[in-house]
């Protein structure tokens, strides 16, 4: 198949030899899970169970609330001992209200949706619907609820669901494995997520670093007539969305735009293997692949996790921490998130835990900027992230917007290229959480302006209400005087 | 455990850094100026020697006096740069104070006055060049005939500490005009350029290197290969240099054609003077260029055609400084107005149409 070259984009030390030969291993069930209502893109979900309610393996904890949200499941059978708030997987360490469970160790099923019989002759709303209830999300990270982005047929003429096995982060091996070790239960979550969408065609991508499992693809879509297999080159940041079509199809997606709105929808491989698992037997979102890695862990390894296990479990069962390490991260070294706790729990957008050393974190301090421009070569997305620094130094942070701070996807190529150690996206994420905080203080000043106008046009129109009527009845006692004046003078 | 999440990512970074980027242009740099070390003799290399430390010195001068910190800048190796390119560009003979002049303009004016490392809107370099060369006319223009290191007639170790500290110049040296001097010279006493073109150093001369200029600059090869080197290693990119090149000889060329007698041909044009310097390492400074690839095409371009007009028609023979400062003038310009395409965007910097067909 024909490729498309995309602009700049790095190639880091990816160090996927950690861990790409660690066939996939189930972790034991630990004895607390601790359950954030909120593991994905859009509104918390509201609990449905009572604190000491028995639990069934499978049973909804938390109902996804509104569009845009996406329900928990209990990943074992066992008690709720608690809800209530706790350290967020998240950089700020927030509370989220979390849902604690405590393991009978029986692992025992609740009764399950009973499997769609033949997807293909289902409706893509009951698809759409499954794959909701089932609390599936983006599970390449970025975790927005993968029914809604499943009903994108229906605005949009789709061409091609576009599978994302590219897993251009380093370190992170969990898409690798599950390719080659569950070919065929992505393939086939494929081409239902294709039906749900009305997409004719299916191209599964994967970076050329992965023979294995472009094999094990390869293999597995034989018999399937509408699906292809790309081998796409190792370039960072492949793996992102626009970026990926962009590299397949040789379409590009206009800013402010969806991949949708020029004909394809690009899903991750492990959220295909989750429909798969919903559609056909019905079984909910209860845990996922995590690639646990760096050289700060003694044994790195794949692992099938249980939703809600605490990373310290996890560490613990990868033979705990070689020593001091730099940098604890969920997700890639590229674009994951420091993690703030090791207590806090592996969740749905949890694609790897890395524990990095001094060496492979590599931090210095920050020299002076010399201008050398490779920032703007190597910007996937075509911005100066030079420019957009400065700006955003002295918080000129609307010029910043001007010249497409909100086009940026930090990817983190230029901090990560930068002579100087210039920490970049740290700047560009601190202008867009501002911007987007003062956009919602002027949205809401608006708002106030709105509503104290209306007021006043109420008052005003009171005002005139009253004035009218006081002239009104002014106008009927004068007439009566006159009337009785005539009255007197006959 | 807590560990810290004081940072956005990445979460790793390439072995990259600024003293690395440095120490690769001195390294590019190396085999013209040993060369030239070898050519001028002993006295070239006192004052290059002169000049870089002096440049060294000023830099740790003006951190201290700003309070920064001098071990953690000095060892990014731009000063060292510096005063290596001044050196370059440089008679290879001129005495100590003027090299320690360029040296307060180039460091304490052009750098530090606008605040350091990564500030100056000039280059360096060129500044403190085109500072003693319109104010010290004389020595900046005393080039000498190559007298290479231990050949009979060469300056000994202590001759050379006369020449370029005693002042005088006792030495019995043979000073020599530079090509495009030379040139210069016979146009205006009304000798064509078809003619004086005869008695400059033969093309092979002007490759190789065995003839009168700046310290730095004779060699075009050597200088070539340090380029090549650096194209090589990423650190430069083709765009400035060939940008440059192209002008000149096009230009040159295109000139030349219509009057031989008035204009030098191209390839004279390139192969002479700074050019080879000034394209793979003034034009190229990260600092007061383009960022864009772009920006550094019309960069590259502005700084050829510049030199081609001051070396045709202004006062001095040779025009590459000039140009490149003047050029370093419109860099925020450049910067401003020639911008990548942004992905999804038209080069407006709108949102690309949606086009219906590909749906």
């Amino acid at each position: 198949m024909k490729l498309f070259p995309i602009k700049g984009g790095i190639h880091p030390e990816y160090r996927k030899e950690l861990t790409s030969e660690k066939p996939i291993v189930a972790l034991p069930i630990p004895s607390v899970l601790t359950l954030p209502v909120q593991q994905h893109m859009g509104a918390a979900a509201s609990t449905v169970v009572q604190v000491g309610e028995r639990v069934l393996k499978g049973q909804m904890l938390a109902r996804g609330q509104g569009f845009v949200s996406a329900p928990v499941h209990a990943p074992t059978s066992g008690t709720i001992v608690a809800i209530e708030d706790r350290m967020a997987p998240h950089p700020s360490g927030l509370p989220m209200r979390t849902i604690v469970l405590e393991s009978d160790g029986k692992d025992e099923w609740a009764e399950l949706p009973a499997p769609i019989a033949d997807p293909f002759t289902a409706t893509p709303q009951q698809i759409r619907a499954r794959v909701a209830e089932s609390g599936i999300v983006g599970l390449g990270g970025a975790t927005f609820p993968s029914a809604v982005k499943l009903g994108l047929g229906d605005k949009n003429k789709l061409e091609i669901l576009l599978l994302n096995g590219a897993e251009c982060e380093p370190y992170l091996t969990c898409d690798d494995r599950l390719m080659r070790e569950y070919a065929a239960e992505v393939v086939d979550g494929a081409l239902i997520m294709a039906r749900a969408l009305g997409a004719p065609q299916v191209i599964i991508a994967v970076e050329e670093n992965k023979p294995q499992a472009f094999e094990a693809i390869h293999n597995a879509i034989r018999t399937k007539l509408n699906v292809s297999l790309v081998a796409v080159p190792v370039q960072y940041p492949m793996g992102a969305e626009r970026h990926l079509t962009q590299a397949v199809t040789g379409r590009e997606t206009p800013a402010r735009k969806l991949t949708a709105d020029v004909g394809v929808v690009v899903h991750n491989v492990a959220t295909a293997r989750a429909v798969h698992h919903a559609v056909r037997h019905g079984k909910p979102l209860l845990s996922r692949i995590v690639t646990v890695s760096g050289l700060g862990v003694v044994t790195p390894n794949n692992i099938e996790v249980p939703l809600g296990t605490p990373v310290e479990a996890l560490l613990a069962f990868c033979g705990g921490l070689t020593g001091e390490i730099k940098r604890l991260i969920s997700g890639g070294p590229m674009m994951g998130q420091p993690i703030p706790d090791t207590r806090v729990p592996v969740v749905k957008g949890t694609s790897g835990v890395l524990a990095l050393t001094a060496a492979e974190a590599n931090e210095r301090p920050t020299q002076p900027c010399i201008r050398c421009g490779t920032c703007v070569s190597i910007c996937p997305c075509g911005l100066v992230p030079v420019e957009m620094a400065a700006l955003i130094r002295n918080e000129r942070l609307e010029e910043a917007a001007a010249i497409g701070l909100r086009d940026c996807v930090s990817c983190g190529s230029c901090s990560y290229i930068c002579p100087s150690y210039v920490p970049l996206v740290h700047y560009f994420n601190y202008a867009k959480g501002r911007l987007n905080a003062l956009d919602a203080e002027r949205r809401k000043t608006e708002q106030t302006k709105a509503l104290v106008a209306a007021r006043n046009a109420r008052l005003e129109r009171v005002a005139q209400a009253k004035r009218e009527a006081a002239a009104a009845a002014a106008r009927a006692r004068a007439e009566s005087q006159t009337t009785d004046v005539n009255k007197a003078e006959a | 455990m807590k560990i810290a999440v004081n940072k956005s990512g990445p979460f790793t970074h390439a072995p990259s850094s600024v003293s690395r980027t440095m120490a690769l242009v001195l390294a590019a740099l190396l085999p013209a100026t040993l060369y030239d070390i070898w050519l001028f003799g002993w006295p070239a290399a006192l004052m290059f020697l002169v000049t870089v430390l002096s440049c060294v010195g000023l830099e740790a001068l003006c951190l201290l006096l700003s309070r920064r910190s001098v071990a953690n800048t000095l060892t990014d190796g731009s000063a060292v740069l510096t005063g290596w390119l001044l050196a370059m560009s440089m008679p290879p003979w001129t005495p100590w104070w003027v090299c320690v002049i360029a040296a307060i303009f180039a460091i304490c004016i052009a750098k530090h006055a606008f605040g350091g490392l990564g500030q100056n809107v000039f280059n360096p370099a060129m500044v403190g060049r085109i500072a003693v060369l319109v104010s010290f006319p004389l020595p900046m223009t005393s080039f000498v005939a190559p007298s290479p290191l231990f050949a009979s007639g060469s300056p000994g170790f202590l001759d050379a500490f006369r020449i370029i500290f005693g002042g005088s110049h006792g030495f019995d040296s043979l000073s020599a005009a530079s090509a495009l001097g030379h040139v210069k010279t016979e146009l205006s006493r009304g000798i064509p350029v078809s003619h004086s073109l005869a008695d400059i150093p033969d093309f092979t001369s002007l490759v190789l290197g065995s003839h009168a200029g700046s310290f730095g600059e004779t060699s075009a090869l050597l200088i070539l290969l340090g380029g090549a080197f650096l194209l090589a290693k990423r650190v430069i990119s083709w765009h400035t240099p060939v940008a440059v090149i192209t002008t000149l000889l096009v230009f040159g060329t295109v000139a030349n054609l219509i009057d031989p007698a008035r204009y030098t041909p191209g390839w004279f044009h390139v192969m002479s003077g700074a050019t080879m310097l000034g394209a793979f390492f003034i034009a190229t400074d990260y600092v007061t260029s383009p960022v864009s690839k772009a920006g550094q095409l019309v960069f590259g371009f502005g700084v050829g055609l510049l030199t081609w007009v001051i070396r045709t028609y202004a006062g001095y023979p040779e025009g590459m400084a000039f140009a490149v400062l003047l050029m370093n003038a419109l860099t925020p310009i450049i910067d401003h107005s020639v911008r990548p395409r942004a992905f999804g965007r038209t080069r407006k910097g709108e949102p690309l149409p949606l086009n219906e067909e590909s749906k």
